[in-house]
């Protein structure tokens, strides 16, 4: 009977053992590590240029100003236009709401063909589309300048918001074939006997079942998009450039003094988008990049 | 049942019309811009392309060029470099930070949430945010001399022999968290009973990760592999905006090399050339990796 007194069960940790304090401790610095720049392009932001000249980049502002987050919007200069990013935001808007609508409407239909009406040939092109997503950009540029200018595209937002479509397709077909592959076939089943056909299951059936996984489309697009480059620089012209690329002609500009709080002013207006969109969709921002990690 | 075999049978082609006409867009992507693009570039790279692709075959004189040449030497070195750091560091930050998080600790989410922000953030925001904590003047280098550490010299971005893993710093700031979401997915889907047996053998904690957790991660490993190897040779937006390349043309990377020729230098051929380097790399990756997932999965 001595047994009963013997308390069960696992031995409860100490709350300040050496190895929580360790554990802890690592993890603490490391975050602090990756919040850094963060923290810092907010505090420079914050600061008149008097202030940086002398001071330390880790200290906070001693006098707040808002005025270099007004020019980095309003008055900062690429080149001879002064215009502020303001005008990069609006190009990136325009090039993004159909960008994502257009992208992931047909890669959707894709996912949805090659999930439940399989015809002779579709599992090829899926394949090539799949091994396409890990050739590199540049060895496609050329001839796609060459298409979107047979098409009277090139340099136009509308030849950009088809590239975007393009790229986008591999990961997002996956996404998306993945999905409906999993949606119960007694389902599909069931609406074809009752006369539904290829487009009348899509709309009525596996577009109301799926808004998760849309949602989940929807951020990897946005961000994506948001952030591309190379694909901004390459196909618009200089007054339709996106966000991103605005950003590094006025930052990188060799003209005049460098005014660094406009600067990361600028810099973080570019990234505010993605960062409001990844802080807000915590969990399904996950979802969404193991979905493109993890294949089918 | 028997009555339906009655009506007409339709043509093959006609059968399943409205998924072939709906899957019109991805047949042109898969074949036009995916094979028929690559299939272009590769063709036009053995001819003598200047401002406009001209099918003026010279056989392998843009290669022979091209590896001629610094500047591309220069990128390959870069790449090598930044390739290999990037990798390794990639895979141990990655997995050790997703070990950590998977000891069962409080407040997961908010360390998940800081380590992964960077990964929202574009690659021009990253290079331009690390081209100013990094700043010789004012930056990282000035607050450490402010202290009182006159000596202390800290200033990749302008040093030719070290301005790659000034770039290194900024991309493993950004790309780290994915790979350390992706182990920590992984470690998740690690039977507890595992834990339980290697305690009760008397197993500890890093050899239990080294010796059996790790082995059994190998699927997530080399899928982390591949999608860091990709992210590699495609970096190009982090270069432009960090160093532009610089100083001179000590942080070139071939990505960036494909597009000054393309777009800048208007000597296409030599672009041509370059991105079918490129592609060859990519193929010498993926080639062993299709292996051993869909060869050896065949076979077991």
């Amino acid at each position: 009977m001595a047994d009963a007194v013997t308390p069960r069960g696992p031995k409860p940790r100490p709350r300040f053992s050496r190895t929580n304090i360790m554990l802890y401790g690592t993890l603490i610095v490391v975050a602090a590590y990756y919040a850094l720049p963060l923290y810092v392009m907010i505090v420079t932001s914050l600061k008149g240029m008097p202030e940086i000249r002398i001071g330390n980049i880790f200290a906070p502002p001693v006098e707040v100003t808002y005025q270099p987050w007004v020019k980095a919007w309003a008055e900062a200069c690429t080149g001879i236009n002064c215009e502020g990013l303001s005008r990069g935001f609006w190009n990136s808007v325009q090039i993004l709401i159909p960008s994502v609508i257009l992208s992931i409407a047909i890669a959707s239909v894709n996912g949805y063909a090659l999930a439940n009406w399989k015809f002779k040939g579709s599992e090829v092109f899926f394949t090539i589309l799949i091994v396409g997503a890990f050739i590199p950009y540049q060895v496609m540029i050329y001839p796609i300048v060459i298409i979107l200018r047979e098409m009277g595209l090139y340099g136009n937002i509308w030849g950009l918001v088809l590239v975007h479509t393009v790229f986008g397709m591999p990961i997002l077909t996956l996404l998306f074939r993945n999905y409906f592959t999993s949606v119960p076939e007694e389902l599909f089943k069931a609406a074809r006997v009752d006369g539904a056909g290829f487009w009348g299951i899509y709309f009525r059936i596996m577009l109301p079942m799926s808004l998760p996984i849309f949602v989940v489309a929807i951020i990897l697009q946005v961000t994506g998009i948001w952030n591309d480059f190379l694909f901004g620089v390459i196909y618009t012209k200089p007054a339709d450039y996106p966000m991103t690329v605005q950003l590094n002609n006025i930052v990188n500009s060799v003209q005049g003094v460098k005014e660094y709080n406009v600067n990361m002013a600028a810099t973080l207006l570019t990234g505010l988008v993605p960062l409001i969109i990844y802080f807000a969709s915590g969990k399904l921002f996950v979802r969404g990049i193991a979905a493109g990690a993890v294949k089918g | 049942m028997s009555s339906s075999t009655k009506a007409r049978r339709p043509s093959s082609l006609f059968r399943n019309l409205s998924a072939k006409l709906a899957s019109i867009p991805m047949v042109l992507t898969a074949l036009v811009v995916f094979v028929g693009g690559t299939a272009w570039t590769v063709v036009y790279s053995f001819t003598s392309s200047k401002l406009l692709p001209k099918a003026n075959f010279v056989g392998l004189d843009q290669y022979e060029r091209l590896w001629s040449t610094r500047r591309w030497l220069i990128s390959i070195e870069n790449l090598a470099v930044y390739g290999f750091f990037s990798m390794i560091f990639t895979l141990v930050i990655g997995f050790t930070l997703a070990a950590l998080l998977d000891r069962k600790i409080r407040g997961e989410d908010v360390f998940r949430t800081i380590f992964l922000y960077p990964f929202a953030l574009s690659f021009v925001v990253t290079g331009l945010a690390w081209q100013w904590i990094l700043n010789p003047d004012l930056g990282v280098q000035s607050v450490v001399r402010g202290m009182g550490w006159e000596s202390f010299t800290f200033n990749p971005l302008n040093d030719p022999d070290i301005v790659i893993y000034g770039i290194l710093i900024a991309g493993l700031w950004q790309g780290t968290g994915l790979i350390m979401c992706i182990m920590l997915a992984g470690l998740r889907g690690i039977d507890q009973e595992i834990w339980k047996a290697a305690r009760v053998d008397g197993i500890g904690t890093v050899k239990t990760y080294v010796r059996i957790i790790i082995p059994m991660m190998r699927p997530v490993f080399i899928t982390a592999l591949v999608l860091i190897a990709s992210g590699i040779i495609k970096i190009y937006d982090l270069v432009v905006a960090q160093t532009n390349g610089g100083p001179g043309i000590s942080s070139e990377v071939p990505a960036k090399y494909v597009i000054n020729y393309m777009f800048r230098a208007q000597n296409l051929g030599q672009g041509f050339a370059a991105s079918t380097m490129m592609l060859l790399s990519v193929v010498i990756i993926l080639i062993p990796w299709a292996y051993l997932e869909f060869g050896g999965k065949k076979r077991g």
